[in-house]
């Protein structure tokens, strides 16, 4: 292994401008002349908009232009759509109601925007804004997803009676239902998966700006990936043609799924600057992102597992209710289908699976994938049932699962997926030494002593990544192929430029993939650099979410070398007068077999492009390759996380006292940096399970909707972390890479509520998992045992 | 407009304000110094943690008249030229940030944190002082090691803190 090649824990040559405050986010970005927008927001989660007077704001200072939802229809800007089509079960489509980027007639939840002020200053705009005058009908809402469908809830959109946008099925009814019929043992459980707001440090962000000499507009915005941000936005909401739409996104500040989706204000500044004919700069509040940005998860799940005598599955029964909130989001109708069903097989040979997934508008925000999207409530459901099956069995949970893992690979579960290689053994085994689980028994004792609650939990999870291989994606509904591409272009002097779909918003790309190319040519990492995020720089690529730059993204790098090497390979043949089949490369340095001619990296980079010795005139001048690739199968990142908690049964205070990753992602490029993702994703699932939740009051108002109400994880919640990995490599990409962006979030709810349950005797536990539940789970399993 | 003088990063401005200008929009807005960031708009996030005449404040609780005369140091003025403060370079050997939204601030609070408590940090003190900074990649396991390795280095001699100033 070289000291910046694969494998290395390289330091990320991203930092220095971040470590120095010299980054570029979007709203560091001013055009000059540009004015900024400022929306003006529903207060009410469910209204009729009966009238809109923006006359006294228009007279305000500084006011540029009021625009309402009106104006927009009268310039023929399409709505928003969802890009993933879910059949259900009686074979009607989902049901997708109209998503203006303004409101016209209505509004659907509280933040909604019915009106945008565009002003020389935010502050004017911020005060013309208030005397925008809005006459509201108000009607009732609906915010809880078990109560949508109900007779008389109120209705949300005219095309989902009910409130109904799918009820869909997955996997086989009668065979799992005989399965339960026949089951020594039934583990029941009812299970929320708490909405999360997912809370990207950078609030998004949107400039605009309309060259009228070109008819052409550029939007800069908080992208994770741009190109599907112009085609939606061109090709669906018909705001420019595609090749007369620019999106750049430049330094993203972190997305975890909330920044993939296509959002109602960068339309609306695309089609303000355009209007006004100078650049529109919008920049959320945070307040506005806890309103307006696309939430996660929000399940109402009843889970049902069946065992053998011998503690072996026999069978999964799921029924899950799914919130989507107000609008059906970019992504929102795949995550508790296919992103979540699929999934349901966690690491187990389970032989009948049967998941149905009903899906409902609410008066809440929108909800779509969060960094995990699916999976995390997938694995939250099998881990609670097998933790709690095992201990209703009098099964250790770590011997149930040893029974109840696939062995052999590949394995089709009954849910889709065929899981291609693992060892799930290998991780739940270092984990479990790890924690040092076979003395956990007296570390309980000496808490007891304390008058304290020890337990320990596990979560032995699976997640499909790389997503995803196109034509399997499109039978399953999805709108857009999900390939990766990359372009390489090898200069003159021999640096090296990779141009790729991929998007980097915290992930350092920047370093891993110029690990990658450092390794693959032989050329130091400085010469080495990586073009992302603008539309008019990179060749169409499909962006980053679903853990799949390294498996996708990288592949996709790795062709485009193939044929970089080859080609050089006839350049040193023509300069060496040898056939390009006698050429050897390696470590930068090309030779001839059998001979001692050599010639080096730069010498055949300027000999492409000068051309001087191409006699015959069978090859073409210069050196710059592009290749799209396309996954031939899904990749299974998986592993156990165990959780240690110490608490109080006095103040139900949760301590996490030990907490081990073990996780499978295949090949790894750079340590250091797939350690620090499962750091974030398991502080986010912690986050889950021991302090966040999006709280709507029964009107629809978000009681969360701040730093102060909304409970981020901050540095003293958190323990250190033991991480840890064991490899298979996946066999379906040429680096053998799994993806690390997600675990993290999809192991570790299960694994902390599994340790607390352990703790307090009690499993009725739900999430966020606050001191407040943690004590009344305790008493109530106290006063079980003083019943007994 | 009333007028505010601050020295930023050793250079004095002399600024027309509107009353109503938080230091963070002077700084961001005005100076067009955008190291320093806007992550909330309740005083929670710590993304715009300057130093105001040595202490690290949040920069969108100040209004920038109250800065008037001040010395403020930002995330743009903590190097030494093109030698990094011990600080900035703790952040970068531990991995101490992913997207490096948060990260200015973290590393202005880290700054402020050795100057009060010293350079013998452990990881209760670390996680404690880094209540008003949230984080939403790193899980700050890698934050904690970055500020207790940075506060040793600025024991070591390494150019103190504020040489801007």
């Amino acid at each position: 292994m070289s000291a910046t090649g694969i494998g290395a824990a390289v330091r990320r040559k991203e930092d220095q401008r971040f470590i120095t405050g010299t980054g570029n986010y979007t709203s560091d970005i001013s055009r000059p002349g540009e004015v900024r927008a400022y929306f003006v927001r529903s207060p009410h989660a469910h209204a009729t908009i009966k009238k809109i007077d923006t006359k006294a704001a228009e007279k305000m200072p500084g006011v540029v232009a009021v625009l309402t939802g009106a104006d927009l229809a009268n310039d023929k800007i399409g709505g928003l759509i969802c890009g993933w089509a879910i059949t259900s079960k009686d074979g009607s489509p989902m049901k997708m109601g109209a998503h203006p980027a303004i409101a016209a007639d209505k509004v659907r939840c509280v933040g909604d925007q019915v009106a945008v002020v565009l002003a020389e200053t935010l502050t004017q705009a911020r005060d013309a804004a208030e005397k925008v005058k809005v006459d509201y009908g108000v009607l009732p809402s609906v915010v809880d997803p078990a109560k949508a469908t109900a007779k008389g809830a109120p209705q949300i959109h005219d095309v989902a009676p009910n409130n109904q946008i799918y009820d869909w099925h997955l996997g086989d009814k009668n065979a799992t239902d005989a399965a339960f019929a026949a089951a020594k043992h039934v583990t029941r459980l009812d299970i929320v998966n708490n909405r999360l707001v997912p809370n990207a440090m950078e609030p998004r962000a949107a400039i605009a700006e309309y060259d009228a000499g070109n008819d052409s507009l550029t939007l800069w915005n908080t992208s994770q990936n741009p190109h599907v941000a112009r085609l939606v936005i061109s090709a669906f909401i018909g705001m420019a043609p595609e090749h007369k739409l620019r999106v750049i996104a430049p330094d993203v500040g972190g997305g975890f799924g909330s920044k993939i989706f296509i959002y109602p204000e960068e339309v609306v500044a695309l089609w303000a600057a355009r209007r006004v004919k100078r650049p529109v700069k919008w920049v959320s509040d945070r307040s506005e992102a806890f309103m307006t940005d696309a939430h996660g998860r929000d399940h109402v799940t009843r889970a049902e597992m069946a065992f053998d005598a011998n503690g072996k599955i026999t069978g999964l029964r799921v029924k899950t209710i799914a919130n989507l909130g107000a609008y059906m989001s970019t992504f929102s109708s795949s995550v508790p289908t296919y992103l979540y069903a699929t999934l349901l097989s966690g690491q187990y040979a389970i032989p009948n699976i049967y998941a149905e997934v009903e899906a409902v508008y609410t008066n809440t925000a929108p909800v779509d994938a969060y960094r995990g999207a699916g999976r995390p409530e997938a694995t939250f459901v099998v881990e609670r049932l097998v933790e709690v099956g095992a201990r209703e069995q009098g099964i250790d949970p770590a011997e149930l699962r040893r029974r109840n893992f696939i062995k052999s690979f590949p394995h089709q579960t009954p849910v889709i997926m065929a899981y291609d290689a693992g060892d799930y053994n290998a991780s739940l085994t270092k984990a479990m030494d790890m924690i040092d689980y076979k003395n956990f028994g007296q570390r309980k004792a000496a808490s007891e002593k304390k008058g304290k609650l020890r337990g320990i939990g596990f979560s032995t999870y699976i997640e499909a990544c790389g997503i995803a291989p196109s034509q399997a994606v499109g039978s399953l509904g999805a709108g857009v192929g999900l390939w990766e591409s990359a372009e390489v272009r090898v200069n003159p002097t021999g640096s090296v430029e990779i141009l790729t779909g991929s998007h980097s918003h915290g992930q350092g790309h920047e370093t891993t993939f110029a690990q990658l190319v450092s390794e693959r040519l032989g050329v130091p990492i400085e010469t080495v650099s990586v073009v992302h995020g603008d539309t008019d720089k990179v060749q169409f690529g499909m962006g980053t979410y679903g853990s799949r730059s390294g498996a996708v993204g990288m592949s996709a790098i790795v062709k485009a070398l193939d044929k970089i090497e080859a080609k050089a390979k006839k350049v040193a043949g023509y300069m060496m007068e040898a056939s390009a089949d006698d050429i050897e490369f390696k470590n930068g340095t090309f030779t001839v077999k059998g001979t001692d001619k050599k010639v080096g990296w730069g010498d055949v980079t300027l000999n492409a492009y000068i051309a001087h010795k191409f006699t015959g005139g069978q090859l073409e001048p210069g050196l710059k390759e592009g290749a799209f690739y396309d996954p031939t199968n899904f990749t299974f990142p998986a592993g156990c996380h165990i959780a240690e908690v110490e608490i109080d049964p006095e103040t139900g205070k949760t301590e996490i006292v030990n907490w081990v990753a073990v996780d499978d992602f295949g090949t790894i490029i750079n340590p250091m940096i797939v350690e620090g993702q499962v750091h974030g994703g398991i502080a986010q699932g912690i986050g889950q399970a021991l302090l966040e939740g999006a709280s709507y009051n029964a009107d629809g108002q978000l009681v969360t909707g701040s730093y102060m109400d909304y409970a981020m994880p901050r540095a003293d919640d958190l323990p250190s972390f033991k991480v840890d990995t064991t490899v298979t490599k996946c066999p379906s990409n040429p680096l053998g890479i799994k993806g690390c962006g997600e675990a993290g979030a999809i192991a570790s709810p299960a694994a902390l509520i599994n340790a607390i349950t352990n703790a307090v005797g009690h499993e009725n536990v739900p999430m966020p998992a606050t001191p407040s539940v943690v004590w009344k789970a305790a008493q109530a399993a106290a006063m079980k045992r003083a019943a007994e | 407009m009333p007028t505010v003088t601050v020295t930023v990063n050793g250079k004095p401005h002399t600024v027309d304000v509107a009353p109503e200008t938080l230091l963070v929009d002077l700084i961001r807005e005005k100076l067009r110094l955008t190291g320093t960031h806007i992550g909330c708009d309740t005083s929670q996030c710590g993304a715009c943690v300057v130093h105001v005449d040595g202490a690290a404040v949040k920069s969108c609780t100040m209004l920038a008249l109250s800065a008037d005369g001040a010395k403020v140091t930002t995330i743009e003025g903590l190097a030494n030229g093109a030698t990094l403060h011990p600080m900035q370079e703790a952040f970068r050997e531990h991995h101490g940030l992913q997207c490096g939204f948060c990260t200015p601030g973290m590393i202005m609070t880290a700054v402020d944190m050795v100057n009060r408590k010293g350079s013998n940090l452990d990881e209760r003190t670390i996680r404690e002082e880094l209540e008003g900074n949230i984080c939403r990649c790193t899980g700050y396991h890698n934050i904690v090691k970055a500020v207790a390795a940075g506060a040793k280095a600025m024991k070591g001699g390494a150019k103190p803190a504020r040489a801007a100033e």
